[in-house]
């Protein structure tokens, strides 16, 4: 949650700083840090690589090989040059898509990433939108009603959401509305689909949802939705407690200013005044939000996934982990870090685009 | 040196405490943080989370006479036991009785929430202060270095250290203060950006004192209370993060009554045993809750400027 207002005060932060007002130069600026920030990424996943108690040398010819083996290999692999020269090599592979082979599915590593991502962005872009849709009319309310309970109810959900283990979450939502529903399953079990529905879509998108629609499979369009409802719910429940709390704020900001008041004096409805004047220009601080919410909903669904069997990018990066699989794990590392600076950096521009004031 | 406390006999503890013209240095600052309790006191909520803190660590220190049970001791005849008198939270698959292993597992609680805290806290400060501080390059290239660890998520990065480091207790630790000290820097710098420029701090440079120690016994203290209040807002992600470690089998590892690693055995039998993966999942609830509940209550104290805004 803190973190996420670290990266909210950092936008803002970024366009203030700015001596010159010529868009071109802050395009530039913000490519030169999403540059540099990337770059970064690839250190520190390169120095994690490096850093493995596992000598990749003798995972591939085993301790008993000769000497002249293990030199050989070493050459091959490139870890007998100076470890810069390595990190170069590493940027350069990582720059034409190669993550190395996973060890546990034999597959390039960006092809596995490829196969289990959209799993990952089907399930975060639903639960986002549960947790727009709801959070921002909550937040409008709390913040109108300030003090009064809708503002208690958001306090509650906000700290529940912030104290709950979202994988404990996960598992009592199954167990309640699965398990134990008195009046045979709610919702259906782990997974994407019910087992005989599986491998029949193609996956021309890998997002069940559209490839079935467009497939015209209505069946199984409806089982792949009703699988998502329990663990989108549970992962737009902490995207909710986000949104909503910082819709609060953002509107008591808002009714607080002077143009509010003039335009209840015009005999403005009530309505308008909330719902158009004020909500209109919360517009802008809340896409940054919302963004941001989406991003860290990426990384949240790592739990979920492993709760629900869910075979997204997550469960790939836990399986691997467990498996040692360090190229697989560097590789989904990687890719997590990268969409989290690209949503980032779209935040960013995002911001500037709608708020005039930024321009 | 008699009349003060003789004033301090005449006016009892509470007006010395409350005096507007204290008579030390060390009377202002008792006084000082008197006047932050009555109003942490009024706030019922902190007062709760502080109780819940208070009884964790009262938990952990006593567990040996709390807990009924060894937390390792198997009783594979009594396994998978529902509430009982002799058994107030069930057994485990183990026979192990859950409400000692809770209780026990408290201390790894504290233990990791403690030492994510004395590691990240000052590697933030030190790296905020001194880009504060010194400004320049020296700024640009700290402040860099800070938002590509913010740039990371957090959990993600923390999985990959710990399949570097392997699994277990300590380097899960290692990897939650790695991720955690980014949002210190942040908080340090803006601190010492604001006061950098204060006419004490020329005062104490006028007066010859170096860099260091400027930083160190000026500017540090300074930065301490928005840095407490964020440490401790902060520790409810850490329980979370160390628990989601533990439940994905990265963190303690077994036999430790680690409560995330204890969700992640009781899992196995959820549907027909459910208490087993519930109990410490209010544990780590309710304790999460509790910073919580203190962190905001702190910040309403000390840090009146952010208050009130979330």
């Amino acid at each position: 949650m803190t973190n996420q207002t670290d990266r909210l005060s950092r936008a803002g932060a970024g366009f203030k700083g700015l001596s010159l007002p010529s868009p071109l130069r802050t395009v530039v600026n913000l490519i030169t840090t999403v540059l540099l920030t990337f770059l970064g990424l690839l250190l520190v996943t390169f120095i994690i690589g490096r850093v493995v108690p596992i000598d990749p040398v003798l995972a591939i010819v085993g301790d008993r090989a000769p000497e002249n083996v293990v030199e050989r290999v070493r050459e091959e692999l490139g870890l007998n040059l100076p470890l810069y020269q390595q990190f170069f090599i590493y940027v350069w592979n990582v720059l034409q898509g190669d993550l190395g082979n996973s060890v546990l599915t034999a597959n390039p590593v960006l092809e596995d990433i490829k196969r289990v991502f959209p799993a990952t962005l089907e399930l975060a872009t639903v639960a986002t939108f549960f947790g727009v849709i709801l959070g921002v009319p909550m937040g409008v309310l709390a913040g109108v009603y300030q003090g009064r309970w809708p503002d208690q109810v958001i306090r509650v959900v906000g700290l529940l959401g912030y104290s709950i283990p979202v994988f404990w979450l996960g598992l009592m939502g199954l167990l309640i509305f699965y398990a134990r529903w008195p009046w045979g399953e709610l919702v259906p079990g782990p997974g994407r689909l019910d087992v005989f529905f599986d491998g029949l879509v193609d996956p021309v998108t890998g997002v069940l949802l559209i490839d079935s629609a467009m497939a015209g499979e209505w069946e199984i369009f409806w089982n792949a939705a009703w699988h998502l409802v329990l663990p989108a719910s549970i992962l737009g429940y902490f995207s909710l407690a986000y949104i909503s709390r910082m819709t609060r704020s953002f509107m008591l900001e808002q009714l607080s200013q002077e143009y509010i008041t003039t335009a209840r004096v015009k005999g403005v409805p009530e309505w308008r005044v909330i719902w158009v004047h004020a909500l209109g220009n919360v517009r802008v601080p809340l896409v940054t939000v919302i963004a941001l919410s989406y991003a860290n909903l990426l990384e949240g669904s790592v739990l979920t996934e492993i709760v629900f069997s869910w075979p997204g990018l997550g469960y790939y990066l836990t399986q691997s982990l467990l498996n040692a699989d360090m190229n697989a794990v560097l590789g989904a590392t990687m890719v997590v870090g990268a969409v989290f600076i690209g949503i980032n950096l779209l935040s960013d521009l995002l911001y500037k685009l709608l708020d005039p004031r930024a321009r | 040196m008699s009349g003060e406390s003789e004033s301090l006999q005449a006016l009892g503890w509470r007006a010395w405490l409350l005096s507007s013209s204290p008579r030390s240095r060390n009377q202002a600052r008792l006084g000082r943080f008197y006047i932050a309790w009555l109003s942490f006191r009024s706030n019922h909520l902190a007062m709760l989370g502080l109780g819940i803190v208070l009884a964790l660590i009262f938990m952990a220190v006593f567990a040996p006479l709390i807990a009924p049970y060894d937390p390792n001791a198997q009783v594979l005849a009594d396994r998978l036991q529902y509430f009982s008198a002799e058994h107030w939270f069930g057994t485990d698959d183990f026979g192990r009785d859950i409400f000692s292993r809770i209780v026990y597992g408290s201390r790894l609680t504290l233990y990791i929430v403690i030492l994510v805290a004395i590691i990240a806290a000052p590697i933030g400060l030190a790296v905020g202060t001194t880009a504060g501080y010194l400004g320049g390059w020296v700024d640009k290239v700290l402040m860099r270095i800070t938002d590509i660890f913010l740039a990371f998520p957090k959990l993600v990065l923390a999985l990959a250290l710990v399949s570097a480091l392997g699994p277990g207790i300590e380097n899960a630790i290692i990897a939650i203060a790695i991720t955690s000290w980014p949002p210190y820097a942040r908080i340090a710098r803006a601190e010492t950006i604001t006061i950098r420029n204060s006419d004490f701090i020329s005062a104490v440079r006028l007066q010859g004192a170096g860099r260091l120690r400027i930083i160190w016994s000026h500017i540090v203290p300074l930065c301490t209370s928005s840095l407490i209040v964020r440490v401790t807002l902060d520790m409810a992600g850490i329980i979370l993060t160390a628990a989601g470690l533990g439940f994905l089998g990265l963190g303690a590892q077994p036999p430790l009554p680690e409560w995330g690693a204890m969700i992640s055995a009781g899992r196995k039998v959820l549907l027909d045993q459910w208490w087993v993966a519930t109990v410490p999942g209010i544990a780590i609830f309710i304790v999460s809750l509790g910073f919580n509940l203190l962190g905001d209550g702190l910040r309403d104290v000390l840090d009146p400027k952010s208050g009130g805004q979330s």
